[in-house]
């Protein structure tokens, strides 16, 4: 990997200048700040880029056109969508539980700031590097669903319990395929820090080296991971042909856009651990063979945070492929798919890999 | 037995189906500059090619010397589901055989009531009516939706028949 491309270089710099400058603690307290701050906009911004890019994904395989008006190739739409939100009087219903109801935004919005806490964009692009990444990010990722749930509960209204309801049913299921699918990988990465699984991966990534079980794993979790961000055909806690909008259909305005919003980053946090899993984050590819020397060398040359990004785009590009391919199921054919399909094959895609593991039989 | 062979069937040809509906839309997907239908309308006014069959309003087709084939039987008038089609018939001397002849005065269409139904054209006997390919019909007043479809001084042509 080249060195150039490092951001640590980048983010040392800033650590060093910012030390000369003030107190150890005024420097600590200064970068979560700067970094809070960062977060923020990145957030904000891949938000309104993903929904476009859904907007214009969904219309072309529908051989529509997409938002083409404002701005060039619709490029400001969202942001438009975004200012009106922002503008929109927030209304609490009568009967809503006025707490809860104001506080399930929040907690949705939090799951994806607090995961990507510990993702590793590109090399040096990390927010903390924790020895139990991975399991931090299993169990934050389970609190979004206590804001489904909390939001369909505190609005008093049938349809959005139901719709919470159902997310629950579901995400809870789906939990166990999530990290069960994880859970092989790790058997050989060998370490929870997502930092070091992609470290791991720098000969070849997991996908190719773990062959058939990684490739098992892989759509595993894709089909999992797309039911636990209440995405594609796994959308029944918003189900608009039968519950209206679901959890928030008593949400408007810049608390619907929370709502929103979080899908959205969902599904970059879920298709960023596909690619530090599978494709190695943002390792560039690599075939592990003597004679590939010149080609990995070639494809090093390639920054990090291209790869990362790119590989990325494609895992939410599947998944946008799904949603707009396949029917919503019923709520017992998601729990049939779960509980009798994706859970056994994952216990023995789980015992396969640690056998593969033990034997050796990987490259 | 049968049963786990029946599970894991299922489990292949869901992925076949699930797969092959992937092919379809990935198909449009990456097809999408071609196949895409949507027509941008007031931009491409210019270019914009509006298929033969299209119902715009109902017409009375006249040829160059500004005669038509209509005779007043009144035909399309009770075909007329919401009685948007009014004829005035006359009747005047044919000097040639002696007999009176009933022609038309006017053929009034009130398109502001017409549904586009085409049965006043396929009732009528002599091919008189015509659906045209007009557009933009919209107009700032409710009487500039009547029409007198047989243009002003036009006569019956000779071969159609009573």
């Amino acid at each position: 990997m080249n060195a150039i491309y490092d951001f640590s270089i980048l983010t040392g710099g800033i650590h060093e200048w910012l030390s000369g400058l003030m107190s150890p603690t005024a420097v600590m307290i200064t970068e979560m700040v700067i970094i809070g701050t960062l977060l923020i906009v990145f957030v904000a911004l891949m938000g309104l880029v993903l929904v476009l890019a859904e907007r214009k994904v969904a219309a072309f395989f529908q051989l529509r056109l997409g938002p083409n008006r404002v701005g060039p190739w619709g490029s400001l739409q969202t942001l438009a969508d975004f200012l009106k939100l922002l503008t929109k009087e927030l209304i609490t219903t009568k009967s809503a539980d006025k707490f809860l109801y104001n506080l399930a935004p929040f907690i949705v919005m939090l799951t994806p700031f607090l995961a990507l806490g510990v993702i590793p964009f590109a090399p040096g692009l990390q927010i903390m590097d924790m020895n139990i990444g991975v399991f931090f990010i299993t169990a934050v990722s389970s609190m979004g669903v206590l804001g489904i749930l909390i939001g369909g509960w505190a609005s008093n209204n049938k349809y959005s319990l139901i719709g919470g309801m159902r997310s629950a049913a579901m995400v809870v299921s789906y939990e166990l395929s999530v990290t069960l699918a994880i859970m092989t990988m790790v058997i050989m990465t060998e370490s929870l820090s997502l930092s070091e699984i992609v470290a791991s991966q720098s000969d070849g990534w997991w996908i190719i080296k773990g062959h058939i079980p990684a490739l098992i794993a892989f759509l595993l979790y894709l089909t999992a991971s797309t039911a636990e961000t209440n995405r594609g055909p796994f959308d029944l806690a918003e189900a608009e042909s039968e519950l209206t909008a679901g959890f928030h259909t008593e949400y408007g305005g810049i608390k619907f856009a929370f709502f929103f919003l979080s899908e959205f980053v969902n599904m970059l946090v879920v298709a960023s651990i596909a690619t530090i899993l599978f494709f190695g984050g943002w390792m560039p590819f690599h075939l592990p063979f003597e004679w590939a020397v010149g080609f990995n060398h070639i494809m090093d040359f390639i920054p990090g945070i291209v790869w990362g990004f790119g590989k990325v785009t494609f895992v939410i590009f599947l998944m946008m492929w799904f949603r707009w391919t396949f029917p919503r199921l019923r709520i017992d054919q998601i729990l049939n798919l779960e509980w009798k399909y994706l859970l056994p094959m994952n216990l023995v895609n789980f015992l396969l890999m640690a056998l593969i593991a033990l034997s050796g039989f990987y490259l | 037995m049968s049963t786990i062979i029946a599970y894991f069937k299922g489990i292949g040809q869901g992925l076949n189906t699930l797969w092959t509906g992937m092919k379809v839309t990935g198909y449009y997907f990456f097809h999408a500059r071609k196949e895409i239908i949507t027509m941008q309308y007031p931009d491409n006014r210019d270019t914009l090619k509006i298929p033969e069959r299209f119902r715009g309003r109902v017409v009375m087709l006249h040829d160059q010397n500004n005669e038509h084939a209509c005779n007043g039987c009144t035909m399309c008038e009770m075909a007329c589901p919401n009685g948007s089609i009014k004829i005035i018939t006359d009747k005047i001397l044919n000097p040639e055989t002696g007999k009176v002849v009933r022609i038309i005065d006017k053929h009034i269409y009130h398109f502001s009531m017409c549904t586009l139904c085409n049965l006043c054209v396929q009732a009528c006997p002599s091919n008189a009516l015509a659906m045209d390919n007009s557009y933009e019909n919209s107009v700032y007043d409710r009487s500039e939706l009547t029409f007198v479809l047989n243009q002003p001084g036009s006569k019956i042509r000779d071969n159609v028949k009573d």
